[in-house]
């Protein structure tokens, strides 16, 4: 196996090997897209018409300078937008990596074959990230329907939807599969991403919160993301302002692929 | 092989010189076999698994053949399934080195991989996708194109009797079923050698014997089988050859018969009593002249040669058992002998 034993040895090849795990994941989506998509369209159409019509109507009416003078729907709209990357990366990177090793043990079917743990990882990190842009991206249509979009620089809000799902989605998983339990999912949810969603500058200026909860609200990566996405909607994106947001949430999603590439070994390879 | 019963002491003397000159013939250190180097798929040496404080897998040698049936047999907890992972490179050995068609366990792994195909103990179907699709998904772990893995999967669902469930989602499939797709799944890389934790257990007696036919095939055809279990019965029917364990360690190797004629008398009577009567006839037969005598909680096991001759000087002696069964020996009693427990308690 002359095949097996180059893979082996060159780091080449390694894509390929999570490409191959990729089709794992693909295959299984191939029986749920109908009803994700539902989801994935449902749910800016409510928000944006709840919160950014509805509420935006009173906002609007006691003035947006603190918005940036633009109305609450454009403000918030980009928000929602990078807040719906953070929670598909969130729901991609936490159950489904429970279940492929501990409820079905699919993970351990896998790693019995040529690919190693991080080939798995890796893998499950591609499809989160196709899912993440797949979400954005309906998001997007949804939002420039809302007449929500103020920049052709939207486009470039794609990438960095899937590079803030992946500074979720690493660190994420590679804390999934050390778990044994369910359980702190839902912690996870309650007291990570709700709070995340709510106070990351998604539905008002972070300049609003108390003093001393700022900095709190800038060290989050969804803050990061938002204000990216948020300037590129808007077009008032600056590059050095750009630059930094984007080392922040790679930042998160080298340091979550590392760990995971250690995590997903010392589950897998016991 | 036909050197059954001859017991090579070990020997690091034929080792050494089988690592200079691969084609010489070497003597198994320690199961009796002398085979040709080359036949050699795998070799284990000093093999230990510890986890913590605890040691699963405790210095065990042994060495495999190209084409035959191999097995683990033990009770739960022997370290069988450790073992399997270990040679599955998917767990490395703590200490000791594990050599599998000619290359380091731990340093060749995904190599290695490419070239077993691995029955767990416990089924890792998607049980979300179809029959097909989960061979199609395997085979692609493996880098195979997907006009090979069609092909593939057409003759291997024949093989496993499940044709017709190709398009059928996994889930609702029977034990015996899912065992069959996770058998035909392990063959879809054409592996050189397959390897199956307990791959029976948990199955009614009826899918036991299709899933033991299908394995004795697979046997015929010259795939190197490599099994664990504790069931005495499927060692018996599909090892050419297998080694005892108990507690991490290797009591005893060999074939079935010459297992069983180091380990036992050819016959086994087995004396059932009355609960009340069984302690005293247990006495009364403490100086019978049989080779071994177990007591058990239910009943009495007279190792003997004789089994009915056996009966009659018991019956002699005023012994009078509610019921009296004459027996061959089996692999039940070799391992009774070895570690003083049964298999499947």
């Amino acid at each position: 196996m002359a095949v097996a034993s180059a893979e082996a040895s060159a780091p080449a090849r390694l894509d390929v090997l999570a490409i191959r795990a990729l089709l794992f994941w693909l295959v299984n989506y191939r029986r749920t897209w109908r009803g994700s998509i539902y989801t994935s369209v449902a749910n800016p159409v409510l928000y944006l018409g709840a919160m950014g019509l509805g509420l935006g109507t009173l906002v609007d009416q006691h003035g947006t300078g603190r918005l940036g003078g633009v109305s609450y729907l454009a403000f918030l709209a980009p928000g929602l937008l990078a807040s719906t990357a953070m929670q598909t990366a969130m729901a991609e990177s936490t159950f489904p990596v429970m279940a492929a090793v501990k409820w079905l043990k699919t993970y351990q079917a896998a790693v019995a074959t040529p690919l190693r743990p991080a080939d798995l990882f890796r893998g499950h990190l591609l499809f989160t990230a196709l899912r993440t842009l797949m979400n954005a991206a309906i998001f997007l249509a949804v939002m420039a329907a809302f007449g929500a979009v103020r920049s052709a620089w939207v486009i470039a809000a794609l990438p960095v939807c899937v590079l803030t799902g992946l500074a979720f989605a690493a660190p994420i998983e590679a804390f999934a599969i050390t778990q044994d339990k369910d359980t702190t999912f839902s912690l996870l949810y309650r007291f990570g991403l709700i709070p995340l969603f709510l106070f990351s500058g998604t539905f008002f200026p972070v300049t609003q919160l108390p003093g001393w909860l700022q900095p709190v609200a800038y060290a989050t990566p969804l803050w990061h993301g938002v204000a990216l996405c948020r300037s590129l909607s808007l077009g008032t994106a600056q590059v050095g302002s750009s630059l930094i947001h984007v080392a922040y949430l790679a930042l998160f999603a080298v340091a979550g692929l590392l760990a995971g590439q250690h995590f997903y070994r010392r589950r897998l390879y016991v | 092989m036909a050197v059954l019963g001859l017991t090579v002491t070990v020997s690091g003397h034929a080792v050494d010189r089988a690592a200079k000159t691969r084609s010489e013939t070497v003597g198994n250190p320690r199961y009796g076999l002398s085979v040709p180097d080359s036949d050699v798929l795998i070799r284990a040496a000093g093999l230990t698994k510890r986890f913590g404080e605890f040691t699963a897998v405790d210095g065990i040698d042994f060495e495999l053949r190209r084409g035959e049936a191999f097995g683990f047999l033990g009770p739960n907890g022997a370290g069988k399934s450790s073992t399997m992972r270990m040679i599955g490179c998917v767990s490395p050995p703590t200490s000791g080195t594990l050599t599998i068609l000619g290359l380091d366990s731990v340093a060749a792994g995904q190599a290695i991989r490419g070239r077993l195909g691995v029955v767990p103990q416990e089924d890792t179907l998607d049980v979300d996708l179809t029959v097909r699709e989960n061979l199609l998904v395997y085979g692609r772990y493996f880098g195979l194109s997907r006009s090979v893995i069609a092909e593939r999967t057409t003759r291997l669902l024949e093989f496993v009797q499940l044709a017709d469930r190709a398009g059928d989602q996994v889930d609702p499939l029977s034990g015996g079923m899912k065992r069959r797709l996770t058998i035909a799944r392990s063959l879809i890389n054409e592996p050189e050698i397959l390897l199956l934790d307990e791959p029976t257990t948990g199955l009614d007696p009826q899918a036991r014997h299709v899933v033991w036919d299908r394995l004795f095939r697979l046997k015929q055809q010259g795939v190197t089988l490599v099994l664990t279990t504790h069931y005495m019965d499927e060692a018996e029917q599909l090892c050419d050859r297998l080694v005892v364990m108990d507690a991490g360690k290797i009591a005893a190797g060999g074939s079935p018969p010459e297992l069983i004629s180091q380990y036992s008398t050819p016959e086994v009577l087995e004396l059932r009593f009355q609960p009340s009567d069984h302690d005293q006839a247990a006495e009364k037969l403490a100086d019978f002249p049989a080779e071994r005598i177990e007591v058990l909680a239910d009943r009495l096991l007279l190792y003997v040669a004789d089994g009915d001759a056996a009966l009659a000087a018991a019956r002699a002696r005023g012994v009078e058992p509610l019921t009296s069964l004459v027996r061959r020996s089996t692999l039940e009693d070799v391992f009774l002998r070895l570690t003083g427990r049964r298999l499947e308690d």
